[in-house]
């Protein structure tokens, strides 16, 4: 592996103001070092943030959770108050990685987790991500595990985590900290999509660090779903994932949230069919609607198209799955 | 963007020292600051029970324990454990008794080459000891599933865990499992 210089953060300010462009924090170490290996990643010098207070998880008075940027899957997944109340979260973080990875992964590092696409993962392939103007292999190659919505003329690669699918649906913020202080920016603006300029990925400025990311208030009463296919039944990435929640009004539906994983350029929100389903009964049909809405405009490659019904399937079950708790829901309730 | 020589193995960056407490014991070692957990465990320490499978996440042949988790020393900079606990399987044994998931391994014949077994014994004791992890055989599978065996020996390593749990919650109640592997 290649050699770099490595230092400790020891506050939240000096890690947001000492770090040069070619520098990189480094939390859980899931992402870097096995990019840093394959030398897709070449940060000159490494900042270790495990030491600063970014653990805590903590109600806001307006109702919302607050996770700090090195909260780990593991204890996110299993934290009280995100099992009661956001267990959307808590199943997308479980059906990530292993335990081992959740064990180390962190939630900012989680956001800001690379595409597992193998051209990317490969320096000598063409890749606009990793190589700007290089071109993409991926769009004429092996493309099964490629984007079906959100992709470019220069890059198909997916967005490959499961929990930010969940924090698409639930609706969260960013706070970062950086040279010129702190910014929030909303989850759904934080990735780009590819464009001309696939290797920007994020809203992230040079030497900004995310300190915390806040979930809305919880949607009440309401049930919620993650389904994710993959090729196994553990231990691998999505082919197509849906992130469901829906709050009743009698029988038809109050809100729905939708997202897609594993289909998609960017943790993919379907507001179109989300607000196609407000108002509609819970029903077998009203679901089917909202699947063909969100994949309405997907684009598939040679290898791909599968995902496309896949990823349909996917919502039709987690609505029913989600529609079918909330009705528990709303029946305990009553 | 780096030239080739950044490439080499042996750090141009100056040494790090890093104090950490192995299978129990205090030590201070020096050590390049890209230098891997794993690497670090085999090359310098000569513990060559923890394997390199894949040497990026995805196998769990590398499987520590760090503060009492299991993790993959793979993706871990030795560095990254300034004052922590690393367990490793030559630390799992305890007073020349084998830790129950070493016996039920034995017993229920749960490796076949044997290469990813002191992984999987790394996750299990770990999974004994946790209990967010559900004790029904879904769960230990799914918790189990970072951990890869070629060899396919899934079934008597599933039986081996769920037979190592009947004796651990018998020293678990008698106050000494559960040694001393930091916070978690
Ligand atoms: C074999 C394997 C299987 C996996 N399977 C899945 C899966 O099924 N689903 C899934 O969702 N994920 C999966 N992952 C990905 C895993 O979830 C991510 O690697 C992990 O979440 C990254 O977190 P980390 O803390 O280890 O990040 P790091 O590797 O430490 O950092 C990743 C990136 O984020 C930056 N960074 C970290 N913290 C901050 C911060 N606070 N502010 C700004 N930048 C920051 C780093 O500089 C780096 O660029 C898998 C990974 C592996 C290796
Ligand atoms: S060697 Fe670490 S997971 Fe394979
Ligand atoms: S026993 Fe051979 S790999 Fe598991």
């Amino acid at each position: 592996m290649r050699t770099f210089a490595y230092s400790r953060a020891d506050s939240v300010e000096r890690a947001a103001h000492a770090t040069t462009p070619t520098a990189a924090f480094v939390a859980g170490g899931t992402t870097l070092l096995d990019l840093v290996k394959l030398d897709v990643m070449q940060p000159s010098e490494l900042v270790d943030i495990n030491a600063l207070p970014l653990k805590q998880v903590e109600w806001l008075d307006d109702g919302r959770l607050k996770v700090g940027a090195l909260v780990t899957n593991t204890d996110l997944a299993h934290h009280p108050a995100v099992k009661q109340h956001y267990p959307l979260l808590s199943e997308a973080l479980l059906a990530g990685a292993s335990t081992q990875l959740r064990n180390m992964a962190t939630t900012a590092g989680n956001v800001m987790q690379r595409t597992r696409c193998p051209y990317f993962r490969d320096p000598s392939a063409a890749c606009n991500k990793r190589h700007p103007g290089s071109g993409c292999d991926a769009r004429d190659g092996l493309n099964r595990m490629h984007a079906v919505l959100g992709g470019s003329e220069a890059c198909i690669a997916v967005h490959p985590s499961d929990m930010c699918v969940a924090m698409a649906a639930l609706g969260a913020t960013l706070t970062l900290e950086g040279p010129d202080g702190e910014r929030e920016v909303p989850f759904g603006e934080f990735h780009r999509l590819p464009g001309d300029t696939p290797h920007i990925e994020h809203d992230l400025a040079d030497g900004e660090l995310i300190t915390a990311i806040t979930l809305d208030a919880p949607l009440a009463p309401a049930g919620s779903h993650y389904l994710k296919l993959r090729d196994r039944a553990s231990y691998e990435f999505a082919l197509a994932s849906c992130a469901a929640q829906v709050a009743l009004d009698g029988d038809s539906i109050g809100t729905a949230r939708l997202a897609l994983g594993g289909v998609a350029t960017k943790p993919w929100r379907c507001a179109e069919a989300e607000a196609a389903l407000a108002g509609q009964p819970a029903t077998l049909e009203s679901f089917e609607r909202a699947a063909e809405i969100a994949l309405a405009d997907a684009e598939p490659r040679e290898h791909n198209a599968f995902k496309i019904p896949l990823a349909r399937q996917a919502i039709v079950r987690a609505l029913r799955e989600a529609a079918r708790l909330a009705g528990t829901t709303q029946e305990e309730q009553a | 963007m780096m030239d080739d020589s950044a490439h080499s193995q042996h750090s141009r960056e100056s040494q790090q020292t890093l104090n950490f407490t192995l299978n129990g014991e205090a030590m201070t070692l020096e050590v390049a600051p890209n230098a891997v957990l794993l690497d670090v465990l085999r090359e310098q320490l000569h513990l060559g029970g923890t394997k390199k499978g894949c040497d990026h996440g995805q196998c769990g042949a590398c499987t520590v324990h760090v503060d009492g988790q299991a993790m993959n020393s793979c993706l871990r900079l030795a560095v990254m454990c300034e004052g922590q606990h690393v367990t490793t399987v030559e630390g799992l044994a305890h007073d020349g008794e084998l830790h129950p998931v070493q016996q039920s391994f034995l017993e229920c014949d749960a490796y076949q080459c044997g290469y990813c077994t002191s992984g999987q014994m790394m996750s299990a004791s770990a999974l004994l000891a946790d209990g967010r992890i559900g004790r029904d055989d879904a769960s230990v599978k799914e918790a189990m599933s970072g951990n890869i065996c070629r060899c396919g020996a899934y079934k008597n390593i599933l039986e081996a865990i769920q037979q190592a749990r009947l004796a651990y919650d018998a020293t678990a109640e008698r106050g000494t499992a559960g040694r001393q592997e930091g916070a978690a």
